[in-house]
């Protein structure tokens, strides 16, 4: 059994009035949020709501106009470049569109990250944490394959293997099974609750995939108009009689 | 008025592109160093162009040659041939053509890699990888495109000249010796001089331009078709005002 990464009792990520504009276009205004360890919380929206924005300010991509993200303690837009770095090894980010290096292959698309940040790792551990992030995902055998060569599904996969590689403590997902079938998109989901029991990981997952909000979340957050319209509980969201809520579900 | 935004547009791609520029100034001699991918760049774009860059070093020596010589000999001159292109070749044709070739290949390639690795998101998944992408992917390029452009252009300028002592011998008999004792005499460090460090400039503006506009590519697929395209035109206009200006530069040092 694999130590959990994250204590179950503890924030390890809290954004409060959160808020992002592109030009007039207002897309998070006053957003809150919070998330302990190892629990999964699903952002639900409609397309073009923000919740891509939202990760990308979690992880310092994109710096909001207001507000503070508070992640492992940290203002995130308050750290200098070395340390939003080392904050950055803890935190893992699977892209909507992968964003696997083309020129690369798998291996050297998980050794990116390795080799990149400030830690510096042994060749031979760099090859066992390679082997063990693709073993986690099932797919050890395309190793020296290009992303090219690689089904829809696969590619989201060994996406996933890059974000697991650093061991992080918190997985942002950006629309994990967006553009998968409905069964390779299930593949996906149960991989996620699998990593999640295996490392004790805490996850924000961007979806407006009810099966992933299903499967996947322990809590459930809905943006609406930038602000968290209505939360909690799969079981309990279902039942609200709201009809902004219930257009989600139905 | 529909020229009014459209001038706006111009002078703020100006403006945009110099701060670019002037982020690579800054950025360039700032750690951390890229150099496994400033060597990696520097094959890809110099050792790689290197077969069209002979190829069309070659043809452009061979058919200049034997365009000049019917009028060449129409004015009795025909022994000056070697000199004339020499000069011409070297001072001009070589480092310009060359440079265009090079945007063509090198600009479109640059503009069309960043732009395809932005839209689908590889420079974000860099930056959160601990990578600072404008130092790995533009430093790099930039750098092995100032760097590469002046050897290409001086092997380009070698090759054309053979190609030229071929011209000269389909229709007549002139020794390899004598040709290059020829070619050497007629130039001087006024003439090289200049044409080689303007290749600097050369490269420095393919490189830049074709990062920028891969750097800030969007549309989508349609967005990389564009930055591709628009990365060889900038570049190219770009070379030919280096060269006005090089041409009033050396004029006023007294090179010409």
């Amino acid at each position: 059994m694999i130590t959990p990464k994250t204590n179950i009792k503890t924030s390890v990520l809290s954004i409060n009035k959160l808020c992002k504009s592109f030009g007039e276009n207002t897309v998070l205004n006053d957003f809150d949020l919070q998330l302990y360890g190892q629990q999964n919380i699903v952002v639900l929206g409609k397309s073009g709501s923000g919740k891509s924005v939202l990760i990308k300010c979690i992880i310092g991509l994109l710096r909001p106009d207001s507000g503070k993200i508070i992640l492992f303690n940290k203002d995130v837009h308050q750290l200098n470049d070395i340390e939003l770095d080392k904050l950055r090894v803890k935190v893992g980010f699977l892209f909507q569109s992968n964003a696997l290096y083309d020129s690369m292959t798998v291996r050297e698309n998980l050794e990116f990250p390795l080799r990149r940040h400030w830690i510096k790792h042994p060749q031979k551990e760099v090859d066992q944490m390679v082997n063990q992030a693709l073993t986690d995902v099932r797919l050890l055998h395309t190793i020296d394959m290009m992303p090219a060569e690689l089904s829809g599904g696969m590619r989201k996969r060994i996406a996933l293997a890059r974000t697991l590689i650093l061991k992080p403590e918190i997985i942002l997902y950006d629309e994990p099974t967006t553009g998968l079938d409905p069964i390779t998109g299930k593949e996906i989901i149960q991989l996620m609750v699998d990593i999640k029991k295996k490392y004790g990981t805490a996850a924000l997952i961007i979806s407006h995939d009810m099966n992933c909000v299903k499967l996947a979340s322990d809590y459930v957050v809905i943006l609406l108009e930038g602000k968290c319209y209505a939360s909690g509980k799969y079981e309990e969201l279902i039942l609200n009689e709201d009809k902004k809520v219930r257009q989600f579900f139905e | 008025m529909t020229e009014i935004p459209s001038f706006k547009i111009f002078l703020n791609e100006i403006g945009q592109t110099s701060r670019f520029a002037y982020r690579f100034l800054i950025q360039w001699f700032k750690p951390r160093y890229e150099i496994a991918e400033f060597f990696r760049q520097c094959y890809v774009i110099g050792y790689k162009s290197l077969p069209l860059i002979g190829l069309t070093g070659f043809i452009m020596g061979l058919v200049l040659t034997m365009q000049l010589r019917p009028t060449m000999i129409e004015y009795g001159v025909e022994s000056q041939i070697p000199v004339i292109v020499a000069i011409a070749i070297v001072r001009e044709i070589g480092p310009v053509i060359t440079a265009l070739i090079f945007a063509g290949k090198i600009g479109s390639s640059i503009g069309a890699e960043l732009g395809s690795m932005k839209v689908t998101e590889q420079i974000d998944a860099m930056e959160v990888s601990g990578t600072n992408p404008f130092k790995y992917l533009v430093v790099s390029r930039v750098l092995a495109t100032t760097i590469m452009l002046p050897v290409l252009v001086m092997l380009s300028d070698a090759i054309s000249l053979y190609g030229a002592y071929l011209g000269v011998n389909i229709r007549g008999m002139t020794s390899f010796h004598f040709f290059w004792i020829e070619v050497f005499d007629s130039l001087s460090f006024n003439d090289v001089l200049p044409a080689f460090i303007k290749t600097y400039f050369f490269g420095f503006a393919v490189g830049i331009i074709g990062c920028y506009k891969g750097f800030n590519s969007n549309k989508g697929t349609e967005g990389v078709g564009k930055s591709a395209n628009s990365a060889v035109v900038l570049s190219s206009i770009l070379i030919f005002i280096i060269d006005l200006l090089a041409v009033q530069v050396t004029d006023l040092l007294g090179f010409n």
